[in-house]
């Protein structure tokens, strides 16, 4: 076969397995359980992890769910293992606040993503400039880009580079972009940010497109993707880390991830500590299809059962009302709108 | 009766809109707008509908404090800024309605403590909190009247174009001082506040989700009468203050799904953000302008000869 172009290309990978994967979780992972998927992750030469409640700092909530501990608990713990990989958050401006990372840090993170819904980066400037101010290695995250346009997502990228980004990430949250979405803004990112500036892409798999996404956006100019274990996370999951270590490996693309370590990691560990099977279900595929919050899944089940409309009906409806990541009350409320308007049992009034 | 004269300090989007209501009370005067921009759109608008204005931001405003009879200030500047305006207009016997997070006189939510405020005595400094605390503690303190509430949270959705650029680049403000209010104001053990900030367009209603944990099984009936009580309060000075579901009783939670929709004054009736805000600013100073009238409240630090001089 070809020799692939790519060969030769350094790609940083970036697990999310103990942080996406908390959506998938319903933010139930054992302390224990971090402990054993950081260290073997940290031993199989994967260079980030990200490590707290599935909203990330501040995410302990009635909102986002409470997790089995608290986000220095579980941070300091992984930091107490791992050898060569950096620690990092998630710190979404509105919910998570500049206290907090302080704590983090304290705790042992090093690096941040600090995320904005797509067209709002300007709410990140003092998270961004105090990350760096700690030190951080410093990552602008662009959530649910698809709702935004190639230009419009550079403008955005450049706001954060300017106030002091080391890394600008796309974010596709409801894993609905096109491959060739993820090429033509990838590259203009590339274009317009500094050289020195990297590039990031974080996708979800609900089109079946985790793999082939994150190719594109390293053909395109990116040099850090997030992934997880078997895909643990929401909706249908990451981009599976073993399958895109595994095709990096074939593309000559050099990751320093030991992939037969995480194949039996995502096999051995994972997998059957799943709730249910990570994968492109129904629901999950709603969301790559209209368009909505990953994250919106297993609450718009948790509400599609306790008020009698379907989940589908749900996610379709809070992708309609153009809902964004944390607005997570909108679903019961948007459920509960919706059975009255039908009439269901026990809605009168 | 002579109305209490005003002046504006910050002429963005809350300033301004706040001008409307100024406008059409009965007993506040606006007089002056203060911003820091030549520019400003607000400001604009001022000198249309007749108040004298400056660009040179407090230190323009100072030199007509007094021949101007300026008895109370409203500030929608920064919190960064707003501790330097309040020393300087507080010496000149001025009292300071704020409405930046800076939160350094007593926090007011109308219905459920501006009387009390107001009847203390000695205040010459009142804080308005935030707009999602002005939306949502008042259904916290209607829960918290039927039984106690260890802990309360608050989701705020507010539309893209009605978040200026102080609120975007301070939003850790806006989340301190709105979950501290939570707790003094609203009464709950301990709070949280969330924001979001969604550029829907069109543009999204402002939508306010208060959670409340209570101790001990909640009293469905009495929690339920106590909350529509409170939602009709508010309604007296914000009539785009509507429940939209619940309140939703899920074991010891009780969660309300509220909207504000605006009056439309400077930004559409999306922006119920600034309405309630502005609002309840403009309610809070009617309070004292009316006790100034029938000399209840002495502003304290204006000397006798001075205040009737103007």
């Amino acid at each position: 076969m070809a020799k692939s172009k790519l060969e030769g290309r350094k790609v940083r990978l970036h697990d999310m397995s103990l942080r996406d994967g908390m959506h998938a979780k319903r933010e139930q992972i054992p302390v224990e359980m971090m402990v054993k998927i950081a260290s073997a992750l940290d031993a199989a030469g994967v260079p980030y992890l990200q490590v707290t409640h599935g909203a990330g700092l501040g995410g302990n909530s009635i909102q986002h769910g409470r997790a089995l501990a608290s986000n220095a608990e579980y941070i300091s713990a992984v930091a107490a293992v791992v050898k060569q990989a950096t620690i990092s958050v998630l710190l979404i401006p509105g919910l998570g606040t500049m206290r907090e990372l302080q704590e983090a840090y304290d705790c042992g993170a090093r690096s941040v993503h600090v995320a904005t819904h797509c067209t709002e980066a300007d709410t990140s400037p003092q998270h961004i400039a105090f990350a760096r101010k700690l030190g951080m290695d410093t990552t602008g995250f662009l959530m649910m880009s698809h709702l935004n346009d190639a230009k419009g997502l550079t403008e955005q990228a450049l706001l954060m580079e300017s106030y002091g980004a080391n890394t600008v990430y796309i974010t596709d949250s409801a894993g609905y972009m096109l491959t060739d979405d993820v090429t033509e803004v990838i590259s203009r990112l590339r274009d317009a940010l500094k050289p020195g500036t990297e590039i990031g892409f974080h996708g979800h798999h609900n089109l079946g497109l985790g793999i082939a996404n994150s190719i594109a956006a390293i053909a395109a100019g990116a040099s850090r993707i997030d992934a997880s274990l078997a895909g643990l996370g929401a909706g249908a999951g990451n981009a599976p880390i073993e399958v895109l270590a595994a095709v990096c490996d074939r593309m000559g693309i050099e990751t320093g991830s030991n992939t037969f370590a995480l194949m039996d990691l995502a096999e051995d560990v994972v997998v059957p500590f799943m709730d249910s099977i990570v994968r492109v279900d129904r629901e999950a595929l709603t969301l790559g299809y209209a368009g909505v919050y990953s994250t919106f899944l297993l609450p718009a089940r948790r509400a599609a059962e306790r008020f009698g409309v379907p989940a589908r009906d749900i996610l379709i409806e809070l992708g309609r009302k153009k809902m964004i990541g944390g607005q997570e009350d909108m679903i019961q409320d948007t459920a509960m709108s919706m059975a009255r308007a039908r009439g269901l049992p026990g809605t009168a009034g | 009766m002579a109305k209490i004269k005003c002046a504006l300090i910050g002429s963005g989007n809350i300033g301004t809109d706040l001008l409307y209501k100024l406008k059409r009370s009965d007993v506040l005067e606006p007089v002056w707008m203060v911003g820091i921009d030549p520019g400003s759109e607000g400001l604009a608008r001022a000198r249309e509908m007749g108040l004298k204005t400056t660009h040179e931001g407090v230190d323009g405003l100072m030199p007509h404090v007094l021949a101007d009879g300026i008895q109370i200030a409203f500030d929608a500047t920064s919190a960064y800024v707003h501790a330097e305006n309040s020393r300087k207009l507080n010496e000149l016997g001025v009292l300071m309605v704020d409405l930046t997070p800076a939160a350094i006189g007593p926090l007011c939510v109308p219905p459920v403590n501006l009387a009390q405020i107001a009847a203390a005595g000695g205040v010459v400094n009142v804080n308005m909190i935030s707009c999602a605390g002005q939306a949502t503690i008042p259904i916290v303190a209607a829960v918290g009247a039927v039984q106690p509430v260890g802990y309360a949270e608050i989701i705020a959705s507010l539309s893209s174009l009605s978040v200026g650029p102080g609120t975007r680049a301070n939003l850790d403000e806006f989340t301190y001082t709105t979950s501290n209010a939570l707790e003094k104001v609203g009464g709950a053990k301990r709070g949280k506040a969330l924001a979001i900030i969604n550029p829907a367009d069109p543009p999204l209603i402002m939508r306010n989700t208060i959670y409340c944990e209570v101790e001990g099984a909640p009293d469905r009936e009495a929690i339920t009468a106590s909350v529509l009580r409170m939602i009709e309060q508010v309604q007296i000075y914000v009539p785009g203050y509507r429940l939209v579901n619940g309140p939703d009783f899920d074991g010891n939670r009780v969660a309300v799904f509220m909207e504000v929709a605006g009056l439309g004054d400077y930004l559409p009736t999306y922006a119920g953000n600034l309405d309630i805000m502005t609002a309840a600013a403009a309610r809070t100073a009617e309070m004292f302008a009316k006790g100034i009238q029938d000399g209840s409240i002495a502003l304290p630090g204006v000397k006798q000869s001075e205040a009737e001089a103007v």
